[in-house]
């Protein structure tokens, strides 16, 4: 059977020349950085390495950035260390409504903690429009978090713009780059953030790894405490072999973005026009144009994403949906809804993200499986036969 | 994926009496596409006995697995047995279900249900629901 994984948005592969890398540290070169002899100094030297790698991916500057054990503890970390560390100032955070979970409910627990929290809108595209975000801003305003795209929808935010009106308040501005981080091109100083989150499992680097970039003279409160790892932000003995991996994704990202970019296009292109073509009652999700360039998701109507999924799956081909049945919650993705698509309509969520190794025959493969796949559920669905009965209930 | 059964996954993948009767003796609907599952139960009965019993759903694997061992358990039983059939039952005859997806999933009895007693209102009260 062919096997076709459309799920880099959950986690891209290996690549093998990381692993390469990463394999000493997992061999003979298992000392820990923060001991004054040899084995620790050949960890050192790996894990500066890897520091400058990371650091010029995003155009920081080296000694800025802190290794974390994941995207999520990364958006941990800055949205409740920043806000803590800034709370004799105010207790007021403002958050877009499509933020990831860790983003999220790190602000939900902030609340618990006695901080207010502001929830900005976005269109129905999922864009966040930054005059929104100076709405929300109060003078007790600590931190702004707003991420950098949508890895659910792929929609890019205008994160330039919105670090504009933070500035002029004066407010912290994190974003959370997992989605784009290694993916497309970053300059923190262009940007205009303070501080920026990313993980090395989005761009073909290791699981358990992230990075959090925190600007020189933004104040966070550490969120592990312990020994003085990572300028004494982030204690615990570093993941050495994680973090070797995450700075040779981080180099590779940078050499060869432009023609990944070119190569995940022009495949998402093909997707995103033929699908709706081939099938009908599909409608895209996300930004026509503003997106990530692997990305290309959809509402299937009448049907549920689950089941898409698993018919998808005996078939060898991996996408995710954001139906409520397929999260553990069982509740249909809040960044659908906050984008204003209805309940029903999101069952039908479905989210291809296309890697390094996918090929035009892979979207040929998945528009024949897919047509079948959703043919068969429709003559299954109560709803579709509602709607050839009386013609209602379409998009 | 969630983790079905071997017996949930064999329904899904084959359901049993997909589709709707032409001129139903009655008809139950239950849940909503906002929960995420929706099932209408068609039967036929003849004798006091399901002579036939189809569905449609909208839903996930397990929704579908569920419709597919109701109408299976259901068909040939007399109205008083089906009316017995429960969503433990049911999950039983499927070697389990997925403990968060138990109630929402497990609507097929209750939509079995409904059709009958739709079945039974019609004859008593004249084609009123």
């Amino acid at each position: 059977m062919r096997k076709v994984y459309l799920d880099n948005a959950a986690t891209t592969p290996l690549l093998p020349e990381v692993r390469e890398a990463m394999l000493p540290f997992l061999g003979e070169d298992f000392g820990n950085p923060s001991c004054l002899h040899s084995w620790g100094d050949t960890a050192r030297e790996a894990m500066e390495d890897a520091r400058d790698q990371v650091a010029q991916l995003i155009g920081a500057d080296t000694e800025e950035t802190i290794f974390t054990g994941s995207g999520t503890e990364s958006n941990n970390f800055a949205v409740k260390g920043l806000a803590l560390a800034q709370q004799n100032k105010g207790k007021h955070v403002v958050v877009s409504a499509i933020e990831h979970f860790s983003v999220l409910h790190s602000a939900r627990t902030l609340e618990k903690w006695g901080f207010e929290l502001s929830l900005v809108p976005v269109d129905r595209y999922g864009m966040v429009d930054p005059d929104d975000v100076r709405k929300n801003l109060r003078k007790d305003t600590v931190l702004v978090s707003i991420m950098h795209a949508n890895g659910e929808v792929g929609t890019i935010e205008s994160t330039k713009e919105i670090a504009k009106v933070t500035k002029e308040k004066g407010v912290v501005f994190h974003t959370d780059a997992v989605a784009t981080a290694g993916t497309i091109p970053i300059d923190v100083k262009e940007l205009g953030v303070d501080a920026l989150s990313l993980a090395g499992n989005q761009f073909y680097g290791p699981k358990g790894v992230g990075v959090l970039w925190v600007r020189k003279g933004v104040r966070i409160m550490p969120f592990l405490d312990g020994g003085v790892q990572e300028g004494g932000r982030r204690a615990g003995t570093e993941n050495i072999p994680a973090i070797v991996g995450l700075g040779k994704a981080a180099e590779l990202a940078r050499i060869n973005m432009a023609s990944r970019i070119k190569h995940l296009t022009q495949l998402r292109n093909r997707l995103l026009t033929e699908l709706p073509n081939k099938i009908e009652h599909v409608v895209v999700t996300g930004h026509p144009r503003n997106r990530l360039p692997g990305h290309a998701s959809f509402c299937v109507e009448f049907i549920e994403g689950e089941a898409m999924l698993m018919l998808l799956n005996s078939e060898g081909v991996a996408v995710t949906s954001g139906s409520a049945c397929t999260s553990r919650a069982l509740k249909a993705s809040h960044v659908l809804i906050a984008m204003g698509i209805s309940h029903e309509l999101a069952q039908g969520s479905l989210l291809f993200s296309f890697g390094l190794d996918n090929t035009s025959e892979d979207i040929d493969y998945v528009l024949e499986v897919l047509t079948r796949v959703v043919d068969r559920l429709r003559q299954m669905s109560p709803l579709y036969a509602k709607f050839i009965k009386t013609g209602k209930g379409g998009k | 994926m969630p983790v079905y059964s071997e017996k949930v996954m064999e329904h899904f993948m084959n359901p049993r009496n997909v589709g709707e009767i032409e001129n139903p003796d009655g008809v139950g609907e239950v849940g909503n596409p906002v929960c995420g599952d929706m099932m209408t139960f068609y039967i036929k009965v003849k004798d006091d006995k399901l002579e036939d019993v189809k569905f449609k759903t909208f839903g996930c694997g397990a929704a579908i697995a569920v419709s597919s061992m109701v109408s299976e358990m259901a068909k040939g039983k007399t109205l008083e047995e089906a009316m017995k059939i429960t969503p433990r039952a049911v999950a039983d005859e499927l070697k389990g279900l997925p403990k968060q997806k138990f109630h929402c999933s497990n609507l097929g009895a209750q939509a079995l249900n409904k059709a009958i007693r739709d079945y039974l209102d019609k004859k008593k009260g004249g084609g009123k629901k």
